[in-house]
């Protein structure tokens, strides 16, 4: 176990890589996902219709494959992903002023990938708000966008945290596959990198890591089941 | 889809409908221009869509066309073969974690009257270690991702000494100790999210906790979770594709080894992609169909509401990995 001591840099380092990816990676994930869930209750049908493609790709195709075509199609669309590196952002983590593009490309997938969590997340929240609230608001003359932001986005938001917490969780733990695709620095990377090149034992290395993720994913679910609890505690 | 519509919006009038039909339009538009001027074209421009890339998957008279899909096929089959045997095992494995769990919990309870003080205690302290060890177990293996417990099964047992031979193996075994912990989740949520009268009832009857478990719990549980157990299945069925990380010969390897050869990386896992929603589409489908059996069938009667939440919690949505 004193592989785990001796190398703690390397695995905080790691973690803090893999962090900063879970962060902006959720954060993408949120903006696309609500907009996905918008597009998806709007009025119009195309625009439905783009949603529900949307979800249905993305949630039955393997994360593996949409990280292979971030980095693929990007390229041969002239992209490098460059419009990720927003220069507030690259001087506050290192990470995004990298010239190794993988960082951005394994940012991108994850995002669009979790996306479509997020807007069915969000989507069954809408559908949790009771029919009569959304009524009564339409009763009192609110028009669709009042509706919307006063009764019915409030009342779904709070039903769909606990849901989104969950996919935000699943994030973490896929975002375990950026150490395959290149991204260097990263928890899997160092950590591997630790046996097949420093030649470390294999199992302490992997408590390194295991302990890693388990450290961001446990204390988040923690935290859901007690919102979890509460709430059902108030509904009573 | 309508259910939702007619509760956020008012049946549309004439106003209504005309700003809809013009939305549509510039939607459509909107849409298409970005197609063509954002995706096609530049795609276009670096020679995406040539024959020359394209042929190999598409064009029939193509000399290597049959071999491709030869090699795209055996790589299906072993996708499909890793998945089924991980999907038994994990069942069985969850199956077996639920009752498991349910039955400690019950053991917990027990205060073993009639047995001398110790041995009453021993047996307390034993169940209570018991229960702590396979929550510990549960939260560990479902917290941590599955990749890096397929990486690890694949790259330690060899290290102990234990050569299953084909890489098959490592990739089951990883992907059964996943999920089957989810599994046994969903299960042992739906049953603590029976009504209470059930256990109660049975009790009642004079049948013991392990009868109890297998007799009245279990079916129902299978029943309200079903849905939720087969989009785990899809869950399982995406994350075969991580085989390829541990050397395993599924599509996505061959996929590679074809890329090698024929330098067209997009085409190619356009068509693997493709294949795979289709795939995992037509399983979802299957989901919302028995779901929608099951709610016809049984006039939900006051189904508690957590087992109705619960499989969103416990991983069921698509959460588990890639």
């Amino acid at each position: 176990m004193s592989v785990l001591v001796d190398n703690f840099d390397v695995f905080a380092g790691g973690l803090w890589v893999t962090l900063q990816l879970c962060v902006f990676a959720a954060i993408g994930a949120l903006l696309i996902g609500t907009l996905v869930a918008v597009l998806r209750i709007s009025p119009v049908p195309p625009l439905q219709w783009i949603g529900t493609a949307y979800v249905t790709v993305f949630r039955n195709c393997p994360l593996t494959i949409v990280l292979f075509f971030s980095a693929f199609v990007l390229p041969a669309l002239g992209s490098n992903a460059d419009f990720l590196r927003i220069p507030g952002l690259s001087s506050i983590s290192t990470r995004l002023g990298n010239e190794l593009p993988y960082f951005r490309f394994v940012i991108i997938a994850l995002s669009l990938y979790t996306a479509a969590f997020v807007c069915e997340a969000i989507r069954s929240g809408i559908n949790a708000v009771s029919p009569g609230q959304a009524e009564a608001a339409r009763a009192i003359g609110l028009t669709f966008t009042q509706n919307l932001r006063l009764v019915v986005l409030p009342q779904a938001w709070k039903s769909a945290i606990v849901p989104l917490g969950s996919v935000i969780i699943a994030m973490i733990k896929n975002s375990a596959l950026a150490g395959f695709f290149g991204v260097v620095g990263d928890l899997t990377s160092s950590g591997t990198n630790l046996t097949s090149q420093g030649g470390e034992a294999i199992i302490p290395v992997f408590v390194g890591i295991s302990l890693g993720f388990l450290l961001l994913t446990v204390p988040l679910g923690l935290l859901l089941d007690r919102v979890e609890r509460r709430r059902a505690v108030g509904v009573r | 889809m309508n259910q939702q519509q007619s509760v956020l919006y008012d049946n549309p009038g004439p106003r209504a409908r005309r700003l809809t039909l013009i939305g549509s339009v510039i939607a459509v538009i909107g849409v298409v221009a970005f197609a063509y001027f954002l995706v096609y074209r530049p795609l276009d421009e670096s020679g995406q869509f040539t024959m020359e890339k394209w042929g190999p998957l598409v064009d029939p008279d193509n000399e290597v066309f049959s071999l491709v899909w030869a090699r795209i096929r055996d790589g299906f089959v072993a996708t499909l073969t890793a998945a089924g045997l991980a999907i038994v095992g994990s069942l069985v494995v969850g199956l077996a974690l639920a009752v498991l769990r349910v039955q400690l919990k019950a053991l917990r309870e027990r205060r073993f009257v009639g047995l001398p003080a110790p041995a009453a205690l021993g047996l307390r302290v034993l169940s209570w270690l018991l229960n702590t060890i396979t929550r510990f177990c549960v939260e560990v293996f479902r917290g941590l991702p599955v990749v890096i417990t397929i990486f690890f099964v694949a790259t330690a047992l060899p290290d102990l000494g234990v050569d299953l031979g084909d890489r098959l193996w490592y990739l089951v075994i990883g992907l059964t100790i996943y999920n089957s912990v989810v599994i046994g989740e969903i299960m042992r949520s739906g049953m603590e999210g029976l009504p209470g009268g059930q256990r109660e009832a049975a009790l009642a009857c004079g049948l013991s906790s392990f009868q109890i478990t297998r007799m009245i719990l279990l079916p129902q549980a299978l029943r309200i979770m079903l849905p939720a157990l087969i989009s785990q299945l899809v869950v399982v069925l995406k994350d075969t594709s991580l085989g390829f990380i541990i050397g395993y010969e599924e599509v996505l390897r061959v996929s590679a080894f074809l890329i090698g050869n024929l330098e067209n990386p997009i085409q190619v896992y356009a068509v693997v992609g493709a294949i795979y929603i289709l795939l995992n589409y037509l399983l979802s489908k299957l989901a919302e169909y028995v779901q929608r059996r099951l709610a016809r069938g049984r006039k939900t009667k006051g189904l508690p509401p957590i087992a109705v939440m619960t499989p969103a919690r416990a991983g069921a949505d698509g959460s588990g990995a890639a």
